[in-house]
Parts: C-alpha cells; structure tokens; sequence
C-alpha cells in the first residue's frame, strides 16, 4: 500500500515535470518562431483571421459576462456599505476604477478568454492533431509551432489587450448605472477618476500582455498534445480551458504580489 | 447595400442559433425534472459520477480558492500600508470571497474541469452511436445518463464551495501574514466580526444554481453534437461557453433579488 502511494507521486510528479518542460519548449518555440521572422508557410492574413476569430467573436461573450459582473460588485459594495450604515457612496466609484483597472478588468477578461479562445484553439489544434493534419505540415517541413502557435500568439496578445480595455470600460459603465438605480449614486460622483495613477494602467497592460501570452501557448500545447480520436480532442479541451485559467490566476497573483512590493504597497 | 444584408442576416442567423439553444437547455432541464418523479436513480452511475466529479476536483479547487484568497488580500494590501487599516484586510478579502470570488472562480474551474469532461464523454458517446445504442435496448439515455450527472455536480458543487471557502479563508490569513504583516489573531477576529453566517450561506445557494447551469449546459452540448472528432471539440468549447454566461446571468440574479 506504501508502496503504490509513493510510486503513484512519484509518476504523478515525473509526469507534471515532463510536461512543464514541454510547455516550456513549446513557449520557446512560439518565441524563437516570431523572432526568426519566417512566415513558415502560413497562408496570407492568417495572423489577421486568427484576430478576428479570437477578437471580434468574443466581443459579445466578453460584453455580456463583464457587464453583468460588474452590475453584481457594485451592488455587492454599496450593499455593505449600507449594512454597516455608512451611507457615503463617494467613494465607492474611485475605488471600483481602481480595482477594474489594476485587478478585475484584466484578470477577468483573461478568465473568459481561457474559456473561450482557449478552450477553441485547443479543440481546433487538437482535432488537426488526431487527423494527422499535424503530421502531414512536418512532413512538408514546416514546424506545426511556427504555422499554428505563432501566428495564435501574437493575435491573442493584441487582441487580450483590446477586449481588456473594452470589458473594463463595460464593467465600469454597468456598476455606475447599477450604484445610480439601486442606490441614487450621482453619476459624476461615481465616474470620478482621480485616484488613478499611471502606474495602475502600467499594471494593467504588464497582466493584459502576460494573460493574452499564457492563454494560446496553453491551449495550444494541450491542443498538440491530443491523442487517440474524439475522446481524445475531448480531453485536450478539458485539460487547455483549466490549464490557462489556472495560469491566469496564478500569473495574477505572482503579478500582484510583484507590483505591492515594487511599489512598496503604495499601489 | 448587400453589406447591410448580410449583416443583417448575421444578425438574424445568430439570434435564431441562440434562440435554439437557449431552448434545447430548457427543454433537457424540464426533461430531467420529470425524469426525478418518481425518483428512479442509477445509484451505481451516481456514485461514480459523485466519485468522479467530486473527489478528483478537490486538487483543482483548493489551488484555485487558495490564490483567490490571497489574491482579494493582496487587493486590499494598498489600505493596509497606507493607513494601517489591519482590521478591515479581513473585511474586505473575506467578504469578496465568501459571496462573489469564490463561488464565481470555482464554479469556472468546475465548469471547466468537470463540465467540460462531461461534454467530452458524453459527446463521445453520442459520436459513436452509444446513446441510441441504450434507445435501442429501452433505456432512456436522460434518465440513465444525464440525471445522475446533473445531481452528482449540483452536490459536488455545494461540497467544493464549501470547502474552497474554508482555503480561500486560509489562503487570505497566509498571504496577509507573509506579505502584510498581519498577525493570525487580527485577521480572525475580522473575519468574525465583520462576516455573518448570511455571507457564507449566500455563496452557498449560489453554488446550488451554478451546477445546475453546468450541468444542464455541459450534458446538452454533449447529446446534441454531430460529426466526429472536430464535432466534439466544438461541443466542448460552446458548453464552457454557455456555463460561464449563465454563471454570471445567475449571479447576477441571485444577488439582486436576494441580496
């Protein structure tokens, strides 16, 4: 009995280990594919279509579960405030653009993002895998990372930034109309920016850019790894939608954690 | 002018796509509620897919409600420093946890651990003709398939939020002692002072609705796919899809008619 447990975490752990170092070389391959600068026998405008399919077909996706969320925090806030018997909601939009634009705005985006996109390029890669399209581009020379992964990357990365920038502006339009209707928050004194600070939007873009990194070599790394046939795309799906949200929260918290002490909590 | 109708027709063809789903769930939720009366469960199925759901989740759920936690602590790190305002960490990281973060974050990560598997094997199991296989020998597949998957992940889903409360909880005083220098004693007393039994509970019901949404959701994209490999990978994504939008359209809901 001993003995199967310690061999079960000793698999487990060789297993973890040898994907994180597959991940890593699919990373690296991602990177030293842009920095070759080789089309690598992509079609014309593939980056392009790959925006559009990870951009503009999420933007209702992203609308509707950012605007809903926010609508849910600001009432969750204001109704604390008025449980303890505070009722000076003054504060309640300065602090709540500050919190969209260092925390929720980006990591939430990222959290959708993960389920959709990532959760699309793992089923599209996965199922080009078990059909053997994988095989057949390394055949024909070309690096399945370099025609798949690369040009994924680098929309994901324009477009992470784009759908955070939109979904937070929703959040923030959606709690102030919410803290007006349920609790008569003047709309000036709600859209007041004046906490914000440069280095909040800093922080912003550095999680934007490192979620919207994360996100397609995640699921993509899933996606090539699938094996057998439909169960097979099936699992790899699965294992690319809680593999980059996992990553998104944990890239949050080591972000967050990193900014408090460059800033010295002065955030 | 023919950009206009085609875009126009877009429009049209994706109202109509989520008009048709958004019916195919109601009808498969109304299809499992009377499938419950008389109350005729596969135990066996059931107890695998409790097993299954539950216990192998636990990992996923604690990582996840662990860094939730410390996350809503390190948010409020900025008043801590600033104004020295130690009693209030708890306050804030422990209310965000226990009504909104908590049940939201793990109710995605379930979403797309449990739900997504289940979208993937049951959308196999379609793809490869097993459902009308079943059909074939008299056996209802709802019934038999997709009632005690939506029970296991309701309970499931109740269980884990529970005890991702309690890591959350730890993860917020972990994180506040090493990186705030909040003591142990300051961040339980406000947690005490400050949450009520309410809060907890509240997160709870919550969770109660976000597994019925997965569940529903996750076993209708699963019997409904067509077409091989690509098919199920497809039915897959749309299932998270659609869970995460109805997580969020139900708590929405739930906070504002329940507060």
């Amino acid at each position: 009995m001993m003995k199967k447990l310690i061999t079960g975490i000793g698999a487990g752990l060789v297993d973890a280990s040898r994907s994180a170092v597959e991940l890593w070389l699919v990373y690296v391959g991602t990177i030293a594919g842009i920095v070759r600068g080789r089309r690598g026998g992509r079609p014309k405008g593939e980056i392009m279509r790959q925006m559009y399919a990870i951009g503009n077909r999420s933007l209702i996706f992203i609308v509707v579960t950012l605007g809903f969320i926010g609508m849910v925090m600001t009432y969750e806030a204001c109704l604390q405030l008025q449980r303890v018997g505070i009722a000076d909601y003054s504060q309640v939009g300065m602090q709540y653009i500050k919190l969209i634009v260092t925390d929720f705005g980006p990591t939430l985006t990222a959290m959708m993002l993960a389920t959709r996109v990532g959760a699309g390029i793992a089923a599209e890669i996965g199922s080009m895998k078990v059909t053997e399209q994988v095989d057949a581009l390394r055949m024909s020379g070309v690096l399945p990372i370099d025609y798949l992964i690369v040009p994924r990357f680098l929309a994901s990365l324009v477009m992470t930034l784009v759908l955070t920038t939109i979904g937070g502006s929703v959040m923030y339009a959606a709690g102030g109309l919410t803290a007006q209707y349920s609790f008569g928050v003047n709309p000036s004194l709600f859209f007041d920016l004046h906490l914000l600070r440069s280095r909040h939007l800093i922080l912003m873009l550095v999680k934007a850019v490192s979620y919207g990194a994360a996100i397609p070599v995640v699921a993509g790394f899933c996606g090539l790894r699938a094996r057998g046939s439909s169960e097979g795309v099936g699992w790899a799906t699965t294992a690319a939608v809680i593999g980059s949200s996992f990553a998104v929260i944990v890239l949050d918290f080591v972000i967050s954690a990193a900014a408090l002490f460059v800033t010295g909590g002065d955030l | 002018m023919t950009w206009i109708g085609t875009w126009l027709r877009n429009i049209g063809a994706g109202a109509l796509r989520v008009a048709d789903e958004v019916g195919g769930i109601l009808l498969l939720t109304w299809m499992v509620l009377r499938a419950l009366i008389p109350p005729k469960i596969d135990w066996r199925e059931l107890v695998k897919n409790l097993y299954k759901m539950g216990n192998r989740s636990v990992p996923i759920v604690v990582l996840t409600a662990f860094f939730a936690g410390g996350l809503m602590t390190l948010q409020t790190g900025p008043f801590v420093k600033k104004f020295g305002a130690q009693a209030l960490a708890g306050w804030g990281a422990g209310y965000a946890v226990l009504r909104e973060i908590g049940p939201i974050l793990i109710a995605l990560m379930f979403s797309g651990r449990v739900g997504a598997n289940n979208t993937a094997e049951l959308s196999t199991m379609t793809v490869t003709e097993q459902l009308d296989g079943l059909r074939a020998l008299a056996i209802d597949p709802v019934r038999f398939l997709v009632v005690p998957r939506v029970i296991s992940m309701i309970v499931m889903l109740v269980a884990l939020t529970v005890i991702g409360d309690l890591v959350a909880l730890t993860g917020a005083s972990i994180v506040g002692r090493a990186m705030l220098d909040i003591e142990w004693a300051t961040m339980f007393h406000s947690f005490a002072d400050n949450l009520k039994p309410y809060d907890f509970l509240h997160g709870v019901y919550k969770s109660i609705a976000f597994g019925g949404a997965i569940a529903v959701t996750s076993c209708y994209f699963g019997v409904t796919v067509r077409g091989g490999a690509v098919g199920v990978g497809k039915a897959v994504n749309a299932a998270v899809v659609a869970a995460a939008v109805s997580i969020m359209l139900l708590d929405f809901f739930l906070t504002y008619t329940t507060g």
